[in-house]
């Protein structure tokens, strides 16, 4: 199966890092994606700009409106994805064991949903 | 035949019902199975006689009809064909006699703490316990269709986040233990502790968790399954002797300790004697040494509150807690006087971590009272009262403010 392992951490503390510290961090996460694609898990992934740089954009009523800033405000910002290949989500949880933030922020882990023409699942339980 | 049948029945469904999770993938499908096997069995064996080997009987006959009914649903549908296909090949050539591993497999499962504890708490009541739904959701004062969407929900995120079906491996294994005994005493904890609901199956969820802790003994002998085996037994000994006839709260050195079951104490003890000769017990083993040291004390005067500090000390070495240093507190005055166990107190009431928490004024109030600092006593008491929600405990803490002399002043 695949999944989607979403970062978060709160940016405070990553600008309260000096660059030593920063690149030092970084350098880690570049040794973990190695070690992920050695270990034939990695599919992909990428680090994220900070949220000052997002915009969110929507489509209403056939007009495209954009806006300043991430979809939602939350403690924890979203830093980057890794999209894993595992077995089964206890496989997942060990892998994402070994994303470097992950010792000061959380990394959410969703399977992955294949489109289908019918029958897809909706993931949701009815009637809650 | 019907009276064997249905003790068979309670004996062997969960153990059926965990093998056919397994070589079904699907814990719909395999109560499904279990169900037809067994009406299949009620109607066999009385004609034909019990089989050999009436477990594997059973998992043979529900695999056979989940396959079947895979089948029939599969007539338009090529990924459930193939599906069927796939199980009718493995069903050759695999032996179908349950085995112990599954029941292990089913308890981690469902004590998978990707689940929240509800859907952890419900998913092993219903699945490894075998509690109907309508008594699960009495024993927590629910809807029966709230806990319904409950285990709905559970299984599946079961299926779509893809929680496999096994034991965790050995480098996994501590923390999702920790989980599993977690849940246990949960179970516990709903049926022992709480005060309102329905009487009975309270009773049944705290024997169901002893239960599920034998289990588990028995299947992975850890040295913290065992402590927390010992500590459920230690405590459950004392359940008749904790709520008086007004269904109050009766603290440990009031309780009749006629009343406590012997049989529960010694086992509790024999297992915790065993663990303490081992090195580098846990928080579960420590717990329950410490309700051991009460157990011995035949008068409530007669604690040997020294041991228990004692025992505090290392539980809060491994397992710091407020809550353990507010025991440990209750423990030091009395081995050692009010005012050294007070000094612990407000250096923890300092601290801001327990601010909300009734007890640690209540327990405050106590040693404040045998201070005869009455005053103060009154005004801890009296915090204790606004901060505390449960019912009895809100009576008791009302007796005990109103037998405090008035004062002097």
């Amino acid at each position: 199966m695949n999944y989607l392992a979403l970062v978060y951490y709160n940016e405070d503390i990553i600008r309260a890092m000096s660059q030593q510290e920063w690149d030092a961090l970084n350098r880690e996460c570049m040794a973990c994606v190695e070690g992920l694609s050695a270990s034939g898990h990695f599919v992909d992934g990428h680090a994220l700009q900070a949220t000052e740089t997002a915009t969110t954009v929507r489509l209403r009523d056939g007009k495209l409106t954009t806006t300043d800033g991430p979809f939602a405000e939350t403690k924890e910002q979203l830093a980057g994805f890794y999209l894993l290949q595992a077995r089964d989500l206890n496989e997942a949880i060990q892998l994402v064991g070994k994303i470097p933030p992950l010792r000061f922020g959380s990394v959410e882990v969703r399977p992955v949903r294949e489109l289908q023409t019918e029958g897809n699942i909706t993931g949701m339980v009815a009637g809650g | 035949m019907k009276a064997w049948l249905d003790r068979f029945y309670q004996q062997e469904s969960r153990r059926v019902l965990a093998t056919l999770i397994r070589l079904l993938g699907d814990f719909d499908l395999a109560e499904e199975a279990l169900h037809e096997a067994f009406a299949a069995a009620m109607k066999q064996w009385p004609e034909e006689g019990i089989p050999t080997n009436p477990r594997a009987w059973l998992v043979s006959a529900g695999r056979f009809r989940a396959i079947d009914q895979i089948r029939r649903r599969a007539r338009h549908d090529a990924v459930l064909a193939q599906l069927a296909e796939q199980l009718a090949v493995t069903a050759s050539d695999e032996p179908p006699e349950p085995i112990e591993d599954d029941r292990l497999r089913l308890i981690f499962t469902c004590c998978h703490p990707a689940l929240s504890t509800d859907a952890q708490l419900a998913l092993t009541l219903r699945e490894v316990c075998g509690l109907t739904t309508e008594e699960v959701a009495r024993a927590f004062l629910t809807k029966p269709a709230t806990l319904a969407q409950r285990i709905v929900r559970a299984k599946a995120k079961i299926r779509d986040a893809g929680i496999p079906y096994e034991v965790p491996e050995t480098s996994a294994l501590a923390p999702r233990l920790q989980a599993v005994l977690h849940t246990i005493y949960l179970m516990f904890n709903e049926g022992y502790s709480a005060l309102s609901g329905d009487q009975l199956l309270r009773r049944a969820l705290a024997d169901e968790a002893i239960r599920l802790a034998r289990l588990l003994c028995e299947l992975l002998p850890e040295p913290e399954a065992f402590g927390l085996l010992a500590l459920m037994l230690l405590h459950d000994a004392r359940r008749e002797a904790r709520i008086d006839s007004a269904g109050d709260l009766v603290p440990l050195e009031e309780q009749n300790r006629s009343r406590w079951h012997q049989d529960q104490i010694a086992e509790g003890r024999r297992i915790v004697l065993r663990l303490m000769y081992r090195r580098g017990y846990g928080a579960y083993t420590l717990q329950a040494a410490i309700a051991a040291v009460h157990a011995e004390a035949m008068r409530a005067d007669d604690t040997d509150w020294k041991q228990i500090v004692g025992l505090y000390t290392v539980l809060q070495g491994i397992a710091p807690s407020p809550v353990v240093a507010l025991n440990r507190a209750v423990a030091v005055a009395m081995a050692h006087g009010p005012a050294q166990g007070l000094a612990l107190m407000e250096a923890i009431e300092t601290s801001g971590e327990l601010a909300t928490y009734h007890l640690l004024y209540a327990a405050k109030a106590d040693l404040l009272r045998r201070l005869e600092r009455i005053e103060q006593a009154r005004a801890a008491y009296e915090r204790a009262l606004a901060l505390c929600e449960q019912e009895p405990e809100r009576r008791f803490l009302r007796r005990r403010l109103a037998t405090l002399p008035l004062s002097p002043t």
